[in-house]
């Protein structure tokens, strides 16, 4: 599942982070960020249009992603270490 | 000064503290400036230890990797590697992280720490780390990154003592274990085991954050709030600062009245009191709006509130070319588009910059607000319109909306004729909320005033003169009839202009009126009043409107309102495009686009009001 398909309030664990194409700085970013495997994340609003941007909660810090972004990283429901 | 100052540099991730550390170690013993070519802004200060060691310190840009993706974070990578050409190496980097936010910042540490430079970490914000419930066991974590690490409260008196006595003792022992460089995943995974081995976490992120969040990012309330504060902002920048715009106005007409009386009749009167002190003034006059609005936006910035903004409004402002990053230079140039283009500094895409910058004067600056005022009061009846609106003020509502949706859609055409098809990130951090600390907001609007006094100093202050003299020159001969201004440059290249704007309205007396705006806007009403030879004092908008009322029509009025909704013609605003994009091209594109809008919207205005009836 992909965190940009991720319900409102629920806790998730991160599974990857895709790139897209080759050099794909944004995926970089989002794992220096700390969009990395084992992170526990979770979607606390959406933009009021469209759905978009997101505002992700990961580990202390809040991050507003577009779908664009939020289609790069993979998520897993379940238990949160 | 010693010369044997040590230099140090601050590092850290965007929303660290370390603005506000650096406030508290150098006060107000700082240089703001750009770095050589870009327009980055370079911030250095100095200090002296209680022990008496001089230290320069730079507070280098935020950045969240040294895998640059903005201009400032190519300058932060630079600088940490010594391979900025302009720019020593520091002899020792401080890095600055927030203890209430380890997981992210303990990774740049590390990032830093590979580099294998003199370096000590200060733990910032511990104040705010023990009343969330983290305890850091600071030795722990010391030992584990290798690496001296200092507790500091940048908002506390006396909360860096600890990081300064730690500088003037420290001496680098490099660990050639620390200096491995790890991959993305391996330093992940480092932090992970720093934090297990030296920070006890609570379960749960802090209930303010979460509680405000939900108001503040919700799609109904979240705009509310906006909304709301938006007007109130606005309601604040017209009328708190309308007194203290009075004051200054009436020292200006003094001082020009003092000075008046102790010279000689002659050009450097002419000069002085025409010239410099009526011009500088005019524009002067907007200091205290453009400060209020600042301590608006400042307040706004250190709560952590304009991201929130930024969140809210991104999708709207994508779809038309921009970003949510846009609001703030947008919201700025509400008082007036110069610090509006220097605060798209913070915009990290080139393109949504870009865009931004260029539609940024079509925001309604505070300097058109005389022009509208004088215009509305002599053509637009005082008249209720559905029982409880006026008239007036649904016109001048309309002017700022008819602004904000031509940015819009010049910011869509713009996206569309470049067919770009590249990706523009948002990325957006969403800090923590905090009290703005007064040291930081005064620190914040002292640079701001500054870099608004050095323009009027500057370039304002060159176009004044120069105006001046093709108002005053060449003079009337003796024994002619009529003003002096027909004789004069100004007035001949008025007449010339007639040609061109004949067709929106436009009569010469209102082109010899329009060259003086070039340097500031609001000039118009007392160049109009030049003109039209009422005496230019303070009743000059009283004893006009009559006049314009009884010789332009309502097509002419109309037409020239919605030229100075485009006003492409302010030379400061050019004159920043040109030095925050270094491109005169630029330049070229901005006042073109303006100019042809100015035109086409003007004269559409002008054939349908003639067409209605009101020629």
């Amino acid at each position: 599942m992909l965190l940009s398909q991720l319900a409102q309030g629920v806790m998730a664990v991160i599974a990857g982070v895709e790139s897209v194409g080759e050099a794909d700085a944004i995926a970089r970013r989002l794992q220096d960020l700390g969009f990395v495997e084992g992170e526990p994340v979770r979607v606390i609003a959406r933009g009021p249009l469209a759905g978009e941007p997101l505002a992700v909660q990961i580990g202390f810090t809040r991050f507003a992603l577009r779908i664009a972004e939020a289609n790069r990283v993979r998520v897993a429901l379940g238990a949160v270490s | 000064m010693s010369t044997t100052a040590m230099h140090i540099a601050l590092v850290g991730n965007p929303n660290c503290g370390k603005t506000a550390l650096f406030n508290r170690l150098t006060g107000s013993r700082q240089k703001v400036a750009n770095y050589p070519g870009v327009t980055v802004e370079r911030k250095e200060g100095h200090f002296q230890s209680a022990a008496g060691r001089h230290y320069r310190v730079l507070d280098l840009p935020g950045a969240y990797s040294l895998d640059a993706v903005s201009l400032e974070e190519v300058i932060t990578r630079d600088v940490c590697r010594g391979m900025h050409p302009d720019e020593r190496a520091p002899e020792i980097m401080v890095c600055v992280i927030d203890a209430t936010n380890l997981r992210l910042h303990l990774r740049f540490v590390l990032e830093l720490r590979a580099l294998g430079r003199p370096m000590m970490v200060a733990l910032n914000m511990m104040d705010a780390a023990a009343r969330r419930g983290i305890h850091i066991d600071t030795a722990v974590l010391s030992a584990g990154l290798g690496l001296p690490v200092l507790e500091t409260i940048a908002v506390r008196r006396g909360g860096t003592d600890v990081l300064v006595q730690a500088l003037d003792a420290f001496s680098w022992q490099p660990t050639p274990a620390s200096a491995v460089a790890l991959s993305k995943p391996e330093m992940h995974a480092e932090v992970r085991r720093l934090l297990a081995a030296a920070v006890h976490l609570p379960a749960h992120v802090p209930a303010l954050n979460e509680r405000l969040d939900r108001v503040l990012l919700h799609p109904v309330w979240g705009i509310a709030v906006l909304a709301a504060l938006m007007f109130v902002m606005f309601q604040a920048v017209y009328i708190w600062a309308a007194p203290l715009m009075d004051a200054i106005d009436t020292a200006i007409s003094a001082l020009g009245v003092w000075t008046y009386g102790l010279l000689p009749d002659g050009p450097l009167r002419s000069l002085l009191v025409d010239g410099v002190i009526a011009g500088i003034g005019a524009v002067l006059v907007f200091l205290p709006q453009i400060l209020i609005l600042f301590t608006f936006i400042l307040l706004l910035e250190e709560s952590g509130y304009l991201p929130r903004a930024a969140f809210l409004l991104d999708h709207t402002m994508a779809s038309a070319g921009l970003s949510g990053r846009s609001f703030i230079p947008l919201l700025s140039s509400f008082a007036c588009a110069v610090p509006g283009i220097m605060a798209a500094r913070s915009i990290a895409d080139p393109r949504d910059r870009l865009a931004t910058i260029l539609v940024a004067p079509l925001m309604t600056c505070s300097a058109r607000l005389p022009v509208y005022a004088l215009l509305i009061g002599a053509f637009i009846p005082r008249r209720q319109v559905l029982g409880v609106l006026n008239l007036q003020g649904l016109v001048l509502f309309s002017l700022y909306v008819f602004g904000i949706v031509s940015a819009l859609a010049v910011a869509y055409v713009m996206k569309r004729w470049r067919r770009d098809r590249g990706e523009h990130p948002l990325l957006l951090e969403l800090p923590s909320y905090r009290l703005p600390h007064p040291r930081d907001l005064l620190l914040g609007l002292w640079e701001r005033a500054l870099i608004f006094l050095r323009r009027v100093g500057g370039i304002i202050l060159a176009m004044t003169v120069l105006l001046w003299f093709l108002l005053s020159y060449p003079a009337m001969p003796a024994g002619a009839t009529g003003a002096a201004i027909d004789y004069s440059f100004a007035g001949r290249i008025g007449h010339a202009m007639t040609l061109l704007f004949a067709p929106i309205g436009f009569d010469w007396r209102i082109c010899i009126a329009l060259i003086p705006t070039m340097a500031a806007r609001e000039v118009m009403v007392s160049s109009l009043a030049t003109v039209y030879a009422v005496a230019a004092d303070d009743q000059a908008a009283q004893a006009l409107s009559p006049l314009l009322a009884q010789d332009w029509s309502l097509a002419t009025a109309l037409s020239l309102l919605v030229w100075f909704v485009y006003a492409p013609q302010c030379v400061s605003t050019l004159a920043t495009i040109r030095r925050e994009t270094n491109s005169w091209r630029q330049v070229g594109i901005a006042a073109g686009y303006l100019f042809a809008l100015a035109y086409l919207a003007a004269w559409a205005t002008y054939r349908l009001a003639l067409w209605l009836g009101a020629g």
